[in-house]
């Protein structure tokens, strides 16, 4: 209890000011068209609600974007292309699909740097260069240029996906796999052991807190990496594409209403990439 | 019959940044089977240094060094010894049985002489009943016997032991030394043993090895005439103490008691 109620605290005081701050912006645009049907004189009350009532709000009201995640999801066939779960889907398939690229990209990548200098020297740079050019003119090139070659739908957006989620995953695993102390290293040389069971049996169990640690960014910056490759095709559907016709039209209930789906959709992958995390700790006898 | 260990003249210099610094100089050691050795001196006078160079840990610069006539290296590929760290070094997220499993694994046992060893290991160090805890579940002392159970599981004669129990209080310090010399009666093995404490060279060693820095030297071999069966009150006697004053002087005479530059 004294944890929910902090937590419901901060909830409704979120969606008070969220009401007010809809009143506020809202409220040039309401007068303008009250002015048109020469209203005058809208008490307070009601002129609150026309604000929160507006087809095309600049903000729009709490109540007005989740009723158009209900009537998005719930009241209609998921198989329509107005469905938001059929859009989360397209997107949330690729987000997974390329997780899972980049975070087996990474792990290779992490292995062939701690196990040759060279590769070291040669590869990090180019990794850390990846990330400083912008994703947002990436993606167009890549998309287009794959599309170009006969490859569409998913692929290209997951490795848009994969070309961000790899980079927390090489980094944490570098300093994850490197982890095991000196002594660690120099019991197994006593045994001599190959480098093999030295990888399977002490680098890769002490870098699972580093994996873990990689895959949370990972996954979320997978779904940012999916929802900038939607932007780029927009024929294919997904939550980039309901954002980008929402802003497009003016209809800002449907951007928001994207917006809530695919920040829902982060928390919930985070969330079970800690609850798989959680299990491996236990297997692996972490004090609790 | 061939000694265990033979060095001879051997040396070891690390070059650094700030010049070489000479870890071994002119290092002259013979170690028959079924010695207790202990090398005792301050910190840097190389005793760690030459415990790592008998297993191939770090490489000699000069002289000779033969492991049960064998060249270090190829004792170490031979499994000729057993390591016990100045820390137990266990794999946190192995359970004790599993720990002391590691080298066996690696060494391709099957998993019938895996639980056979296991079993008879955990017994010689006294830690049956622990065998599904978790190193942290343990005490540093339970640890640390692990960690000797570990080195125990592949049956090399031969034990290196940097400081074991350098990290205990004294209590659990004198339980496991008089434990220590038990198992050693019962196993038969030669143990080389690391530790900058008099009291627990003496009682455990039959040859008790002085050493002093700058360069790390033998300053002094002394072989010990107390009887192999050691109560721990045996260190108020007075062959105890003259032999113990003898290793003091020794440290004196290598200038051991200056003050560090």
């Amino acid at each position: 209890m004294n944890r929910v109620l902090p937590v419901l605290t901060i909830l409704v005081l979120i969606i008070a000011v969220w009401y007010a701050a809809a009143i506020l912006m809202n409220a040039p645009w309401q007068n303008t068209l009250n002015g048109r049907a020469n209203l005058t004189d809208v008490p307070f009350h009601t002129f609150a609600q026309q604000t929160w009532a507006q087809d095309k709000p600049i903000l729009p009201a709490p109540h007005q974007v989740v009723s158009e995640i209900w009537n998005g999801t719930v009241a209609l066939e998921i198989t329509s292309r107005r469905s938001l779960a059929y859009h989360g889907w397209i997107t949330l398939s690729a987000t997974l699909l390329g997780f899972a690229f980049g975070t087996g990209l990474g792990v290779l990548l992490a292995v062939a740097i701690i196990h040759n200098d060279a590769s070291d020297r040669s590869l990090m740079p180019w990794i850390i260069a990846s990330q400083t050019v912008p994703i947002v003119a990436v993606a167009p090139m890549l998309v287009v240029g794959l599309n170009a070659v006969g490859l569409t739908g998913l692929v290209p957006k997951a490795l848009i996906s994969m070309y961000l989620s790899f980079f927390p995953v090489v980094v944490g695993m570098v300093k994850g796999l490197r982890s095991p102390e000196g002594i660690q290293l120099d019991l197994l040389r006593t045994y001599d052991a190959n480098s093999w069971q030295v990888f399977w049996k002490l680098r890769w169990p002490a870098a699972m807190p580093f994996l873990f640690a990689s895959m949370k960014v990972g996954i979320a910056i997978s779904l940012i990496g999916a929802i900038v490759a939607e932007l780029s095709n927009t024929a294919g559907g997904g939550l980039g594409v309901r954002l980008l016709t929402g802003s497009v039209n003016g209809q800002t209930i449907q951007i928001w209403a994207a917006l809530f789906i695919a920040a829902g959709l982060a928390a919930v992958l985070v969330a079970l990439v800690g609850s798989a995390e959680r299990a491996v700790n236990r297997r692996m006898g972490v004090r609790a | 019959m061939t000694p265990v260990v033979q060095a001879h003249n051997l040396g070891l210099t690390f070059p650094t940044a700030d010049g070489d610094v000479v870890a071994l100089s002119d290092v002259n050691l013979t170690i028959e089977k079924g010695d207790f050795v202990s090398f005792i001196g301050p910190s840097g006078c190389g005793k760690t240094t030459f415990l790592r160079t008998i297993a191939d840990l770090e490489q000699p610069t000069s002289g000779t060094l033969e492991i049960n006539g064998q060249m270090p290296e190829n004792a170490r590929k031979d499994r000729a010894y057993g390591y016990v760290f100045q820390a137990p070094a266990l794999y946190p997220w192995r359970t004790i049985e599993k720990n002391v499993a590691l080298p066996l694994e690696i060494m391709g046992y099957s998993a019938a002489q895996q639980a056979e060893r296991i079993k008879r290991t955990l017994d010689l160090v006294n830690l049956s009943g622990f065998e599904n805890k978790y190193p942290w579940q343990l005490s540093g002392g339970m640890q640390q016997r692990a960690s000797i159970a570990r080195a125990l599981a592949f049956d090399a004669d031969l034990l290196l032991m940097d400081e074991p129990f350098g990290a205990l209080d004294e209590i659990v310090r004198d339980h496991l030394n008089s434990e220590l010399l038990k198992l050693w009666e019962r196993t038969k093995k030669t143990i080389c043993f690391v530790t900058h404490s008099i009291p627990e060279a003496v009682y455990l060693s039959t040859k008790i090895v002085v050493m002093s820095p700058r360069p790390g030297r033998v300053t002094d071999v002394i072989e010990s005439n107390l009887p192999r069966e050691r109560p721990l009150d045996i260190r108020e006697t007075p062959e105890f103490l003259q032999i113990a004053a003898r290793v003091r002087d020794g440290l004196r005479a290598g200038h051991s008691y200056e003050e560090m530059v």
